[in-house]
């Protein structure tokens, strides 16, 4: 297949990369800065044979993706933060009956209504189960266009491999900045009922299929929640995700994923020429956070520099994952401030 | 002569229900008209929450549960998704008509090929007996232990009559389970509702007054008369559209 080079924006290379790996069914409500994906949705999901529902709310679209994927279709949610607090208990209920599902948000600035602009504050919301109840969410972190899309695809085969939610964590920058994208081949899965045994399809020749998450007898809700729990390890064993950059060597390794790593990564870089010894893991899967990549690698005289727009929400994990071996320092700007390169080579020269 | 047989939709087993209480008999007439309509291997229904939740461990045919609230918003998943099955919701008066509000106006309005059974007993029954949007005024529940007051509580929500103002609604009556007659009237309305969804008429819910004497303190006979004399007056019976 000859590959073909593209310009378009990130929400609707999530848009594109959805339909293009079977998705076949998107409900969603609008808020800025997604818009352009559901308006893609809305133009392009018909023409190939799916459902596309504005919903009359956040509550309602995720509610409507339950019921489309009980039903066996690839389905999707996208909105950006205080809708995505909306659809939590949603979340939650997929997590509970064990479907597949994506769920897309492209992050703005919080607390409450906040503003349009790019942030990265609801890293806890996505890794820790933002709703009630002991569950996750694979989390997944793109940090350009190609990846907006690549990672489409990679999602929903997490999502029907585990049947667990997924979650795609953009933010208002990686969502509506252009990129020329090379449209790789398309990971459709085949999508037919025998591959969902449990879907809901109607009891023709078999038993009649539930979809549900309520257990009420005695210990039955305790066993299933050790289940869950078995394939969240699993999932933790498997899956764990990140890039490296010129880590071999380095005294001061920074951490920071999505748009975020962007910047990181041209600050690493400018060190680098500068002769000075620093690196870059960027967590490309927010949950399972690949913890892997820093017990390996740790000696003694390294120090860790995370850097968040937020105030210092993924710094617990990498605490977490080095445990007091290493000195971690933070940086972080939110509600629409930006680390700057500069900012991020002043602190790493406070730091050498 | 064929008397009695059991219906191939509904488990041979014994339901939670209280004595008296109108789930089971609303229950039975579903899978007896989903029998006779041969859809069984065809439907896929959406269970509430509240008293019915476990709908499905009565019903032997496909069954999604839904958040509180939000069956019909599951069921318009279900059903765009594959409008070839039968796609029905069976709820509460709380989760269609206070929790539930807008999934159910919006999915009325865009008019979903779906078929609604509203099981309305004005009062809250899986938590005990609580106030329901549909509580008449005056009825004491424990949260309105005094009778519900409209200057504090409002009014029972008549929703049928407000979805029967949507153009996308094809189908609406209000029916009881406090007669044998009325019985037998709520089983031809939930005929209708599901023959205009075979045969793609559109949106059709039937709402069921339906006792329980639990949370009315009656007995199973009074809840039957109480029905019959006083919660008709407040909503009536028959076809609203």
């Amino acid at each position: 297949m000859a590959k073909t080079k593209i310009l378009m924006t990130g929400n609707e290379a999530i848009a594109k990369a959805a339909i293009d790996a079977g998705c076949r069914f998107y409900a969603g409500y609008p808020i800025t800065p997604q818009n352009e994906l559901i308006a893609y949705m809305a133009n392009n999901m018909e023409k190939s044979a799916g459902v596309f529902i504005q919903a009359e709310a956040e509550v309602a679209a995720i509610n409507m993706v339950f019921g489309a994927s009980a039903a066996g279709a690839r389905a999707m949610t996208s909105s950006s933060s205080p809708g995505i607090s909306l659809k939590q208990e949603g979340i939650s209920y997929i997590a509970g009956a064990e479907l597949p599902a994506l769920i897309v948000n492209i992050v703005r600035g919080g607390p409450g209504l906040g503003n349009i602009a790019a942030a990265q504050s609801d890293y806890f919301q996505a890794t820790r189960s933002g709703g009630h109840g002991d569950y996750h969410c694979i989390v997944l972190a793109p940090a350009s266009v190609q990846e907006c899309y690549d990672f489409t695809g990679l999602a929903f085969n997490l999502a029907d491999k585990y049947r667990t939610p997924v979650i795609i964590l953009g933010d208002g920058l990686l969502g509506q900045m252009m990129e020329p994208i090379v449209l790789a081949k398309p990971q459709v899965s085949s999508l037919k009922s025998q591959d969902k045994p449990w879907a809901l399809t109607g009891c023709k020749g078999r038993k009649a299929n539930v979809v549900k998450s309520f257990y009420l007898k005695e210990g039955d809700l305790e066993k299933f929640n050790l289940k869950l729990q078995k394939k969240y390890q699993q999932i933790q064993l498997k899956e764990e995700r990140y890039e490296e950059l010129y880590v071999n060597d380095a005294k001061i390794v920074l951490v920071a994923y999505g748009s975020m790593a962007r910047i990181a990564k041209s600050a690493v870089k400018a060190l680098r020429g500068r002769g000075k010894k620093v690196g870059l893991i960027r967590p490309i899967t927010l949950w399972p956070f690949p913890k892997q990549v820093f017990s390996k690698r740790l000696t003694s005289n390294e120090k860790y520099l995370v850097i968040e727009m937020s105030y210092g929400q993924m710094l617990e994990d990498v605490q977490l994952a080095i445990c007091g071996r290493a000195k971690v320092e933070f940086l972080g700007r939110a509600g629409g401030g930006v680390p700057s390169e500069e900012d991020i080579m002043r602190k790493v020269n406070e730091m050498l | 002569m064929k008397i009695y047989s059991h219906p191939k939709s509904l488990r041979n087993v014994s339901t939670h229900y209280c004595p008296g209480c109108g789930h089971s008999l609303a229950h039975r007439l579903i899978a007896e008209v989903i029998d006779e309509l041969g859809i069984r291997e065809k439907v896929i229904a959406v269970a509430p929450v509240g008293c019915a939740v476990i709908a499905y461990d009565y019903w032997d045919f496909d069954c999604s549960e839904a958040a509180h609230g939000r069956a019909l918003a599951v069921a318009t998943g279900l059903k765009r998704v594959r409008p070839q099955n039968i796609v029905f919701t069976y709820q509460g008066d709380g989760d269609l008509a206070a929790i539930g509000t807008n999934e159910t106006i919006h999915a009325a309005n865009r008019g979903e090929n779906v078929s609604v059974f509203f099981i309305n007993n004005a009062v809250y029954g899986m938590t005990g007996g609580q106030m329901a949007p549909t509580t008449l005024l005056n009825q004491k529940t424990s949260t309105s232990p005094l009778g519900r007051s409209a200057a504090a509580q409002g009014y029972p929500l008549k929703i049928s009559e407000m979805l029967a103002l949507l153009p996308g609604v094809k189908y609406i009556e209000r029916v009881s389970l406090h007669s044998p007659q009325e019985i037998m009237k709520t089983k031809k309305a939930i005929r209708q509702a599901f023959v205009n969804q075979i045969e793609g008429v559109g949106f059709s819910l039937v709402e069921i007054l339906s006792p329980c004497p639990t949370y009315w303190g009656l007995s199973a006979r009074e809840s039957m008369a109480w029905i019959k004399n006083t919660m008709i007056k407040e909503f009536p019976l028959g076809i609203i559209k």
